[in-house]
C-alpha cells in the first residue's frame, strides 16, 4: 500500500502542478513510513516541503493554499497529532464552502496514518474516523488495500473538497497486490462488496478487513463482506441492500465500540430495514477506552476470536 | 510623528567548562564541590549505560520503539541535579536521565519502554509527570502545575522539557506566554539537539536562537552549552531562583542527538556523518572525565568498578521488568474514578470469552 500511495501522489503531481505536499519529515527523509520517498528529489523543495513541527500550522496554511488556488496534500505524521490541527479542520476546513455559499472552497487531502497493530508508541495508533465524520463537511476515506488506496487517493486529489485520507499503518506493508501502473480513480462514497454470501452481512473497513476475511474463510461462511472505504459520506444503499438480503448484520471496526461509526450504521439499518432482520444488529470494536501502550495492544484490538464469537452469537439467534 | 526604538533584547550564552575540561573560574559556581562533580560524572555514565542497554534490548525485540539520549546526558543530569528536592518536572519522551537522577527506578524505565502503563506510575517523591509524546504540548502542564504551587504557597519550581522541534508548536508559545502573564515558578528547558527527526534546527525557525522566543513572552531566555554539565547546572540553578521570584525562564540547552531519533529512524538518510564527528569531540562525559582525572579524582579503576556496578543494577532491573506480564483488566479499571456499567460489561465479556488468550 505504501508504494501505491507513493505512486498515486506521483501521478497526481504530474497531472496537476497545483498539487503541493507539506508535512513533517516528508522531504529528504521521505516520511517516517517512506510514503513520500523520492518525491522531493523529483518535484523539488517548492512542491514537497518539510514543514516546521506544528500540525495546526500545517493544516491551517494548507487551507489558505487551497483557497489560493493550490491543491495541497498535507501529511500529518500520526493521527494522534492531527488533534493539534482539529480546530483548523472542524472550525475552518469543514465550513468554508458552506458558510460562503460556495464562494470559497478548500480542495485539499489531509493524509495521516491510523490504527494500531504495529507496537508503536503512545498516540501513534488511534482510529479517529468518527471524530471527523460527525461534523459534516469533511470527507473521510480509509482504504484497506493497495488498489483502493491508489484509486481513492487519485480521486481525492481531483475533488474540490477537504478529504481526510486515513492510511492504516498495519496495512502499509501487510500484503502485496498488483496495482495498475496508469492513473485510475475509484469513486468516493461507494462501498465495495469484497465477498458475496447469503447468511450474514459483515460491514467493516481499514485494518479489520483482513481480520474479517480470515474468519469468514476459516469458518467457510456464506457472507457478504462490505468494505466501506468511505466513512463519510456513508454508502447507505450498499449496507441496506445487503442487510435486507441476509437479515443478519455484524459491524466490525478497530475504533472503540462506544459512539463509533458502527452505531451510525446500525441506526440506519434499524430505521430502514428492521423488519427484514432475523437477529439484532451486532457490533465489534475495541474497548471503549483510549488506545493503550503497546504492551496491551493485542488485548485491545479486536482479534479473529472476538469476531468469530460475535458471528456465532449472531447466527445462533 | 514619532519614531523610536521601543524594545531591545539580547540573549546570553553560557559555557563554564569547555570540551577539553578547562573551566572558566569567573563563571564557576562557588558552592559546587569536587564530590558533586564526581556525582555528575557518575550519573552521566549510568545514564549512558542505561541508554545503551535499552537500545540493545530494542534490537532484540525486548523493548518497543525507543528514543535514545546518548550525547544529551549533561543537559539532563545537569538540570535534574540543579533541582531542589521539592521541585518538579514535566518531561517529553527522551528525558530518561532526568528520571534517573530524580530517583525513579530503572525497572520503571524498562516497564514503560516495554509498553506497560505500570512503568508510568511515577512515584510522588520523584516529582515528575509521566512521559509525554505529543511534542511541545506538555510545557503547558508545567505552567499549570507551577500555578498550583504558587496558589498553594508551596516553594517549588517546575521544569518543563521539550526539544528544538517542540518550540514550533503553538502550545509551546502559549506556555511561555501564560508563564509570563502569571509570573509562575516555571522553567522551560529546551533540549536543543539540533534535529527534530530529519529536520535540522535551521529549518525549524528563522529565529537566530530559540532562547529569544522567551523574550517575546516577556520572560527570560538564556542559552547554555548543553554538553557542559557544570554550565547547565549553573544556568538551571539561577533559573530556578529567578522563577521562584516571579520571573520564569526558558533555557535553550545546546546539545546534539548523537544517535537516531528513535529506533524506527535511519539518520543516514538525511544527515552528514561529519556532523556527528564534530560533536563527538564535544562529548559531555569526556570533558568531565578529563577535568576530574587532572585533579586526581578519577581514573580507569574507578570507572571500571562503576561500569560493573552499573551493569549489575541495570541487568537486575531488566530481569524484574521482564518478569512483569501485565493484566489487560487494568486498562478497564483505570480510565475513570469508577468503572461505568457499560465498560464493566465489555470487561466481563472479554474475560468470559477469553479474548486475551
Ligand atoms: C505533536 C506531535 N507531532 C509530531 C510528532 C511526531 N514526532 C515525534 S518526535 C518528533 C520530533 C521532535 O523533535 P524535537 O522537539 O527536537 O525533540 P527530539 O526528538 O529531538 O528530542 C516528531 C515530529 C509528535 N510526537 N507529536
Ligand atoms: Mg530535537
Amino acid at each position: 500500500m505504501l508504494n501505491a500511495i507513493n505512486n498515486a501522489l506521483d501521478l497526481s503531481m504530474k497531472a496537476d502542478e497545483n498539487i503541493v505536499l507539506l508535512g513533517e519529515d516528508i522531504g529528504k527523509d521521505g516520511g517516517v513510513f517512506r510514503v513520500t520517498d523520492g518525491l522531493q528529489a523529483k518535484y523539488g523543495e517548492n512542491r514537497v516541503m518539510d514543514s516546521p513541527l506544528a500540525e495546526s500550522g500545517i493544516i491551517g496554511t494548507s487551507i489558505g493554499m487551497a483557497i489560493g488556488g493550490l491543491h495541497p496534500i498535507p501529511e500529518i505524521q500520526f493521527a494522534g497529532f492531527m488533534l493539534l490541527g482539529f480546530s483548523q479542520l472542524l472550525n475552518h476546513a469543514a465550513r468554508y464552502r458552506e458558510r460562503s455559499r460556495g464562494a470559497f472552497t478548500v480542495p485539499m487531502v489531509v493524509r495521516t496514518p491510523v490504527s494500531g497493530g504495529i507496537r508503536a508508541l503512545e498516540h501513534h495508533s488511534d482510529s479517529p474516523e468518527i471524530l471527523y465524520s460527525h461534523i459534516g463537511g469533511l470527507i473521510v476515506v480509509e482504504p484497506s488495500n493497495p488498489y483502493d488506496a491508489k484509486g481513492l487517493l487519485m480521486m481525492a486529489a481531483t475533488m474540490n473538497d477537504p478529504v481526510l485520507f486515513l492510511e492504516p499503518t498495519k496495512l502499509y506493508r501487510l500484503f502485496k497486490q498488483e496495482v495498475p501502473e496508469d492513473a485510475y480513480t475509484i469513486p468516493i462514497g461507494k462501498a465495495n462488496r469484497i465477498a458475496e454470501g447469503n447468511d450474514l452481512s459483515i460491514i467493516t473497513w481499514g485494518t479489520m478487513v483482513p481480520v474479517v476475511r480470515n474468519v469468514v474463510d476459516k469458518k467457510k461462511l456464506s457472507a457478504d463482506i462490505i468494505d466501506m472505504r468511505t466513512i463519510n459520506p456513508l454508502d447507505e444503499q450498499a449496507v441496506l441492500e445487503s442487510a435486507k438480503k441476509t437479515g443478519r448484520v455484524l459491524i466490525v471496526h478497530e475504533a472503540s465500540l462506544s459512539f463509533g461509526a458502527g452505531a451510525e450504521i446500525s441506526a440506519r439499518i434499524a430505521e430502514k430495514a428492521m423488519f427484514e432482520l432475523k437477529a439484532p444488529i451486532m457490533r465489534v470494536g475495541s474497548p471503549s477506552l483510549p488506545y493503550p501502550l503497546p504492551g496491551y495492544e493485542t488485548a485491545y484490538i479486536p482479534n479473529e476470536k472476538k469476531v468469530a464469537q460475535a458471528i456465532d452469537k449472531l447466527m445462533s439467534v | 510623528m514619532v519614531s523610536k526604538e521601543t524594545f531591545n533584547g539580547s540573549v546570553e550564552y553560557v559555557q563554564v567548562m569547555d570540551e577539553n575540561g578547562n573551566v572558566d573560574q569567573s563563571l564557576f559556581p562557588q558552592d559546587l564541590k569536587d564530590e558533586q562533580i564526581v556525582e555528575m560524572l557518575k550519573w552521566m555514565i549510568l545514564t549512558r549505560a542505561l541508554d545503551a542497554k535499552t537500545l540493545s534490548l530494542q534490537r532484540q525485540g525486548r523493548v518497543y520503539t525507543y528514543a535514545p539520549l546518548v550525547g544529551e546526558e549533561a543537559t539532563q543530569v545537569g538540570t535534574a541535579l540543579a533541582m531542589r528536592k521539592q521541585d518538579m518536572f514535566v518531561p517529553g519522551y527522551r528525558q530518561h536521565g532526568v528520571y534517573l537522577v530524580r530517583g525513579a527506578s530503572l525497572e520503571a524505565h524498562f516497564m514503560g519502554w516495554r509498553g506497560f502503563e505500570e512503568g508510568l506510575k511515577v512515584p510522588k517523591e520523584v516529582g515528575g509527570l509521566p512521559v509525554s509524546v505529543p511534542v511541545g504540548t506538555q510545557i503547558l502542564h508545567a505552567v499549570g502545575l507551577a500555578f498550583a504551587q504558587k496558589y498553594k504557597k508551596q516553594d517549588s519550581v517546575v521544569l518543563g522539557y521539550t526539544g528544538d522541534g517542540g518550540t514550533s508548536e503553538g502550545d509551546f508559545y502559549e506556555s511561555l506566554n501564560f508563564a509570563g502573564v502569571w509570573k509562575v515558578p516555571v522553567v522551560a528547558v529546551v533540549e536543543n539537539n539540533e534535529w527534530a527527526i530529519s529536520v535540522p534546527r535551521s529549518h525549524q525557525t528563522a529565529a537566530q536562537t530559540l532562547a529569544q522566543k522567551a523574550i517575546a513572552a516577556g520572560i527570560k531566555g538564556v542559552q547554555v552549552d548543553g554538553n557542559d554539565v557544570i554550565g547547565v547546572y549553573k544556568v538551571t540553578k539561577d533559573a530556578i531562583e529567578s522563577a521562584k521570584n516571579g520571573m520564569p525562564v526558558m533555557i535553550e540547552s545546546m546539545t546534539y542527538r548523537m544517535s537516531m531519533h528513535t529506533t524506527a529512524d535511519d539518520p543516514t538518510k538525511y544527515r552528514d556523518p561529519k556532523e556527528v564527528e564534530y560533536w563527538k569531540a564535544r562529548d559531555p562525559i569526556d570533558r568531565v572525565r578529563k577535568y576530574l582525572t587532572a585533579k586526581n579524582l578519577w581514573n580507569a579503576d574507578i570507572e571500571a568498578k562503576l561500569a560493573e556496578e552499573n551493569s549489575k543494577r541495570i541487568n537486575e532491573a531488566v530481569e524484574k521488568a521482564e518478569a512483569f506480564k501485565g493484566d489487560p483488566k487494568s486498562m478497564f479499571e483505570n480510565a475513570y474514578s469508577f468503572v461505568p456499567e457499560t465498560l464493566q460489561e465489555e470487561l466481563d465479556d472479554a474475560e468470559a470469552n477469553n479474548f486475551w488468550q
